[in-house]
């Protein structure tokens, strides 16, 4: 059995605003073990970052961890003191953001922020710092990072300074990364240089990574396990072969049908997702995705469903079950299109108009 | 260097199939204060549209892809060159005729929260276009961004409504509603998906598949994701460093790529089923793109080609734009086709 790092058990993070109450996250438990690469997947609002956030104790104002508990080698974040807390940070996790600028001080240089990474939670002596610096920057692959190291964010590119960034997450040697969105603001093939990397620094030093992304190809190419998140909560987790193989919440299905793949030729239509995510101070009743979903029954309006087992290690939040779906109804989910008669009631004056004008 | 199209024309009043022609055309912004220095952001494209099809056009950021666009919808002058859009050259018009021409081009952009005038009305937005052009009578008018909206899948009633009040997918409809006012025959999307959420995303790619069935419209598809450019497009394009180095039918350009860059570029992008990802290894290319100021002599990409015979040819010869590999491809590699 795999030794367990992070634990999170019922966790609910509210933000608390003029307008009500908006359950960001709202009873999330998830495991990361040792050495793992778990991915946590969903779409904007779905409360993915701010579960992360909430592991680091880092929600922003007005949001509050409202209950719950995070372990993290068995002690509990959520009852940590600051001192405690700060350690916890500095040493145990760390956590890459999407955007290296705007994460990086613009003032200092590269090398001095590296190192103060390390000197602030004093795990290294200022000499020893200094010289894992440079190892760093070239264990992240910078070349000629005895220079570069005295350069200023602006002078790296932004494949470079997401290579500085998480050389400075690696810096006290954490045992979890959190990478929120690594690579989403970069070109894909700096995109494709920094997937290595991560791979590799996973093989090397055994860090377990968390992966937060909407991209479900980064998840297939980077992760072991995968969390599929909606409104607020786990939908779907299972291995990443099994989830991408036979998904089971319509959810997941949908995500995975809605992106088409760059190594397939057009066959079908892109599954769309009708509508929108809920708003999370006012969630429907029942099944958070069934004004959504395609293959609603009467039960999911008005009873929530519980995760259950729907495979080895797989855990679905669904009443219907997508191997429970005739193929008749996948067909008719495929199915979107405008309104022809629209069209008909456009094309007709604008002939008409097009002749006047002339061209 | 432009192939004549290969199909005769099948009847004498039918149009040209090239709809747009792109000839040797330069872009070069100044920069102030560096006598004589420029960024060289397109140096010397050709291309041409056809009629009805969608073309889609990659390459990473900083590779001219946009300004591109601009020049094509003459939002911005050239430096040199040719850009003859249904037989007429818009590079050398002004004033009436160049608003006119404009008409059947329209475009639609990323930022639907930065496109959308936030102080006006979506019926106002919508029928702006046809205010401008005198198109219809005012109930005419209010009638047609009904229809629009309709079309778009919205609801013909959200007129009075601002774009504060709709989300980011709803918003690329009223761009889309917007383009599509003044009945253009070439509509320019410029990363028109790129910054929606994937569900969303797919309802934007349907629509603008139905709307180019129904409209028989051609599309210039830019975008830096390939897997959305596959499925949307006929014929892709690949633009490295303000030149264009690989055209292709959408499968060819995937099963077949002559040259080494869109080679790398496809095989950058992870797929979504990781039993393929295991076995994949994606062509890592070295450093990024250099600066187009100063690029570098010959072959572009030779500083980063992992095939390029240096110092030799590639680094000392531009390699022209032409036929390799499929039938319909062109490539700009002195040693097409190699791995």
């Amino acid at each position: 059995m795999a030794q367990t790092l992070l634990q999170v058990e019922d966790l609910h993070t509210q933000f608390f605003t003029s307008r009500g109450v908006v359950r960001a996250v709202d009873g999330v438990s998830l495991h990361i073990d040792v050495g793992e690469t778990l991915g946590v997947v969903g779409e904007s609002g779905c409360g993915k970052t701010i579960t992360a956030l909430s592991i680091l104790r880092l929600v922003p104002d007005p949001g509050k961890i409202v209950s719950g508990r995070i372990l993290f080698r068995g002690n509990d974040v959520v009852k940590m003191d600051d001192d405690e807390i700060r350690d916890f940070r500095g040493n145990d996790v760390a956590m890459i953001f999407q955007d290296p600028m705007t994460s990086l001080n613009p003032v200092t240089r590269i090398g001095s922020q590296i190192e103060e990474a390390m000197t602030a939670h004093k795990r290294f002596t200022p000499e020893q710092a200094k010289s894992r610096v440079i190892e760093l920057l070239t264990r992240v692959r910078v070349p000629s990072a005895e220079t570069r190291a005295k350069d200023y964010p602006h002078q790296f590119s932004g494949g470079m300074r997401q290579r500085a960034m998480i050389a400075m997450g690696l810096a006290n040697e954490p045992s979890l990364l959190i990478a929120d969105e690594p690579t989403t603001a970069l070109d894909v093939t700096v995109q494709a240089q920094i997937i290595q990397l991560m791979k590799q620094l996973n093989r090397e030093l055994g860090t377990a990574m968390m992966l937060i992304t909407h991209n479900m190809a980064l998840v297939a190419s980077l992760c072991q396990r995968v969390v599929v998140m909606y409104a607020g909560r786990v939908v779907e987790e299972g291995p990443v072969e099994q989830i991408f193989k036979s998904p089971q919440h319509p959810y997941t299905w949908s995500l995975l049908r809605s992106v088409p793949r760059v190594d397939e030729a057009r066959k079908d239509r892109l599954v769309s997702i009708k509508g929108l995510p809920p708003d999370l101070s006012n969630p429907p009743p029942g099944c958070k995705f069934h004004p959504r979903c395609p293959f609603v029954i009467d039960r999911c309006r008005v009873e929530e469903p519980p995760l259950g087992e729907v495979g080895p290690d797989q855990v679905a939040r669904c009443w219907v079950l997508m191997r429970n779906v005739s193929e008749g109804d996948v067909a008719t989910a495929k199915q979107s299109s405008i309104s022809v008669a629209a069209a008909e009631n456009l094309k007709a004056p604008v002939a008409d108009i097009g002749t006047k004008s002339g061209s | 260097m432009m192939q004549a199209p290969e199909k005769a024309p099948l009847t004498t009043v039918a149009a040209d199939p090239i709809i747009l022609r792109v000839q040797d055309v330069y872009k070069h912004f100044p920069i102030a204060g560096f006598g004589g220095l420029a960024v060289r952001a397109v140096d010397g494209v050709d291309l041409e549209i056809r009629r009805g099809e969608a073309l889609g056009l990659v390459g990473e950021s900083g590779c001219g892809k946009s300004t591109l666009a601009r020049l094509i919808t003459a939002l911005l002058p050239v430096t040199r060159g040719k850009i003859i859009f249904e037989g007429q050259e818009i590079t050398k018009m002004r004033g009436g005729r160049l608003r006119r021409m404009r008409r059947k081009m329209q475009m639609i952009f990323q930022d639907p929260f930065a496109s959308l005038d936030p102080r006006m009305t979506v019926g106002d937005i919508i029928q702006e276009p046809l205010d401008n052009y005198g198109i219809g009578s005012g109930k005419a008018r209010q009638r047609r961004v009904q229809e629009l909206l309709r079309l778009v899948g919205l609801n013909p009633n959200f007129t009075n409504r601002y774009p504060h009040e709709f989300s980011g997918g709803q918003r690329q409809r009223i761009g889309i509603a917007r383009a599509l006012a003044v009945n253009p025959s070439f509509i320019v999307c410029d990363e028109a998906v790129s910054a929606l959420d994937v569900s969303i995303q797919a309802q934007i790619i349907n629509l603008l598949q139905d709307l180019q069935r129904e409209f028989n419209l051609t599309y210039l598809f830019i975008a830096h994701d390939l897997a959305v450019v596959r499925h949307l497009s006929d014929r892709i394009a690949v633009m490295y460093l303000g030149k264009i180095v690989e055209t292709a039918g959408r499968n060819d350009i995937y099963d077949h790529p002559q040259h080494p860059y869109t080679r790398a570029l496809l095989s950058s992008i992870p797929v979504p089923d990781p039993v393929v990802e295991r076995t994949r290894a994606p062509i890592l290319l070295k450093g990024e793109i250099p600066s187009p100021v100063n690029p570098p002599s010959g072959c572009r990409f030779h500083t980063r080609c992992p095939i390029a015979r240096v110092p030799g040819i590639c680094s000392e010869q531009e390699p022209p734009l032409e036929p390799h590999g499929q039938r319909d491809q062109l490539a700009a590699c002195h040693f097409a086709g190699e791995k």
